[in-house]
């Protein structure tokens, strides 16, 4: 007898319309299963429990008056540098340990309106900045598959917690692999939008022309739905895209036959794993079994850029938007010296180690002699980066590539060496940087551990790559797997 | 533990540190300039890539210029945009005297 914590959204819903079970049992199934893992696996900054039984009882009525979404009654983690209104928001930093925001972001207004139920904030790398959840200050995330390992970051929480069952589904953000990578370390699935395509109003800023909140799910029907449920355009972000919004489940079940696949070679380095090689060759036999006409004699020469001009641009936007942290006008504030005193004292307080590097990586970047030479190099590099992608797009449906070159890897193995951290998001970064949608889904194990396969797709694609994605998962039978705990 | 080959010195680094009002200590300063000349030096490639006549992309968006019509909507209310500021006075933030 399997248990309510188990289902997918969409199964969740077919049970809750037929009134097999309400929504307060499906909710109540996921607090006691949050009850029974929280403690090994840590996916929670802030739970809210009371919050949740009352969205339940509020889900419960809409299925009786018969207004509910494809979302009611969903229990979801929602990543903590999501704002919501009344309840303590940190983005994992001790800057914001009291931070009690006085307003909805845009898409927990969505979540809201659409009936679903909020579990708890979501563990994260402090202000999104990190590849492993080891850079919150609110503990390390544990991997649901092996909890002496790292769940990826920096949305390892939302992941965890899905796989996990401690929540059906979750919002996570993307920067540079955000919710692609930790989606893949723990075997669930996970979209980074267009850029545009989901409102930032209410997300605590990090990359600001990179940032994007997507979904997490444990297979890519749902990921489908979500997207529906919190991607619509939004007046108060003024880089929302206006353009109308295709109805994302419209895609899935659709032939996939005659798709066009490019496979860069870039992706497939000397330092990948060989188990991770091995299931994604396997993943490119399963897409032409299913008709895809896929093509590995592609080469994208500036991918080998994207790391360098990903972490010259996100820090220096980084340094900027993280300059709003003085200690005046909310969050940490340090007395007793001078004007000049306590703001250092704030933010040396305040920041992390990885935080602080960030800053400093994007000062430098931007200071006067350096401008030139590293950011707008970077940009200009991020223009032919977004060319090549383009070129490609018109001869390929989508790209697909490994979404990380290996497995998770155990707590604390690359904590003093920030570059080999910066390394896990090699393949997660060069569609970021171009703006690009992207989907990470599971494509088996190696090692007992998930791989993650990654299928780009041109601007406003989603609904090609979830297609790919859906057909894939149902021929490879991976939706919902869930973590072995 | 640093020396001149070093993409940045620590000077460089104290500098910056200031810049960005971190309150960085000594050991942390000596940290930092060791990790931040092993990232950029892997960035060094970046300098062969020929931009000539390429324009940089602040923005993945073809957006510019968003505007919005000027009409009256309630904003936030006082008391809950001041509900996190760690000291008010008469409806106000109390700030930290500038000028000593």
């Amino acid at each position: 007898m399997s248990e309510l914590w188990e289902l997918t959204a969409h199964e969740a819903q077919d049970g809750l319309r037929a009134k097999e079970f309400s929504s307060v049992e499906l909710t109540e199934s996921v607090l006691t299963r949050v009850d029974a893992v929280e403690d090994r696996v840590n996916a929670y900054i802030t739970r809210t429990d009371e919050v949740a039984r009352e969205q339940a009882r509020e889900a419960d009525a809409r299925f009786a008056a018969g207004t509910a979404t494809p979302l009611t009654g969903i229990p979801f983690a929602v990543k903590d540098l999501i704002v919501t209104k009344g309840v303590r928001t940190t983005a994992g930093s001790r800057m914001l340990g009291d931070f009690v925001p006085p307003y909805d972001s845009h898409v927990y207004e969505q979540l809201k309106r659409a009936g679903a139920v909020m579990v708890g904030k979501a563990n994260m790398d402090e202000f999104a900045m990190g590849s492993s959840t080891e850079h919150s200050a609110y503990g390390v995330t544990r991997n649901p598959w092996d909890t002496d390992r790292v769940p990826g970051g920096s949305s390892g929480g939302s992941a965890a917690a899905v796989a996990a069952g401690e929540c059906i589904a979750a919002l996570g953000s993307d920067t540079g692999g955000s919710i692609r990578q930790p989606a893949a370390l723990c075997g669930v699935v996970g979209l980074d939008p267009t850029y545009g395509r989901v409102s930032r109003f209410g997300i605590i800023a990090f990359g600001s022309s990179l940032d994007q909140v997507g979904p997490i799910g444990r297979d890519v029907e749902d990921v489908a739905t979500i997207l529906d449920g919190i991607g619509s355009h939004d007046p108060r972000d003024s880089t929302s895209d206006p353009a109308p919004r295709p109805d994302m489940r419209h895609y899935l079940g659709r032939d996939v036959a005659g798709k066009k696949i490019g496979v860069p070679r870039e992706y497939f380095i000397d330092g990948m794993d060989d188990g991770v090689r091995t299931r994604i060759d396997e993943a490119l036999r399963h897409l032409e079994s299913l008709g895809c006409e896929v093509d590995t004699d592609l080469s994208l020469p500036m991918t080998e850029h994207a790391l360098a001009v990903y972490y010259l641009i996100a820090p220096s936007e980084a340094s900027s938007n993280l300059a709003r942290y003085d200690g005046v006008k909310y969050g940490l504030s340090e007395r007793g010296g001078s004007m000049w005193e306590n703001m250092e004292q704030t933010r040396e307080q305040g920041f992390g180690d990885e935080v602080k590097r960030r800053i400093m990586l994007g000062v430098y970047a931007l200071s006067a002699g350096y401008y030139d030479q590293f950011y707008l190099k970077a940009q200009k590099v991020r223009t032919l980066i977004t060319n090549e992608f383009r070129e490609a797009f018109t001869r390929y449906d989508v790209l697909v590539t490994p979404t990380t070159p290996g497995v998770a890897f155990p707590v604390g193995d690359k904590l003093d060496d920030p570059y080999a951290m910066y390394l896990n998001d090699i393949y997660t970064l060069p569609s970021a940087v171009a703006g690009l949608p992207a989907l990470s889904l599971p494509c088996g194990l190696s090692e007992g551990l998930p791989v993650g396969l990654q299928i780009i797709g041109d601007v406003g694609a989603e609904g090609t790559i979830l297609q790919i994605g859906h057909a894939f998962e149902g021929a490879l039978d991976e939706a919902n797997r869930l973590a072995p705990l | 533990m640093y020396d001149r080959a070093m993409p940045i010195s620590r000077d460089q680094v104290l500098h910056i540190g200031r810049l960005a009002r971190l309150g960085l200590s000594d050991a942390e300063i000596d940290r930092l300039t060791v990790q931040l000349s092993d990232i950029l030096e892997h960035f060094e490639a970046l300098a062969a890539v020929d931009t000539d006549d390429v324009e940089p992309t602040a923005h993945p968006l073809p957006l510019q210029n968003v505007m919005r019509t000027d009409s009256v909507a309630p904003s936030l209310a006082r008391d809950d945009a001041l509900s996190n500021a760690p000291e008010v006075e008469d409806g106000l933030i109390r700030v930290r005297a500038v000028l000593e």
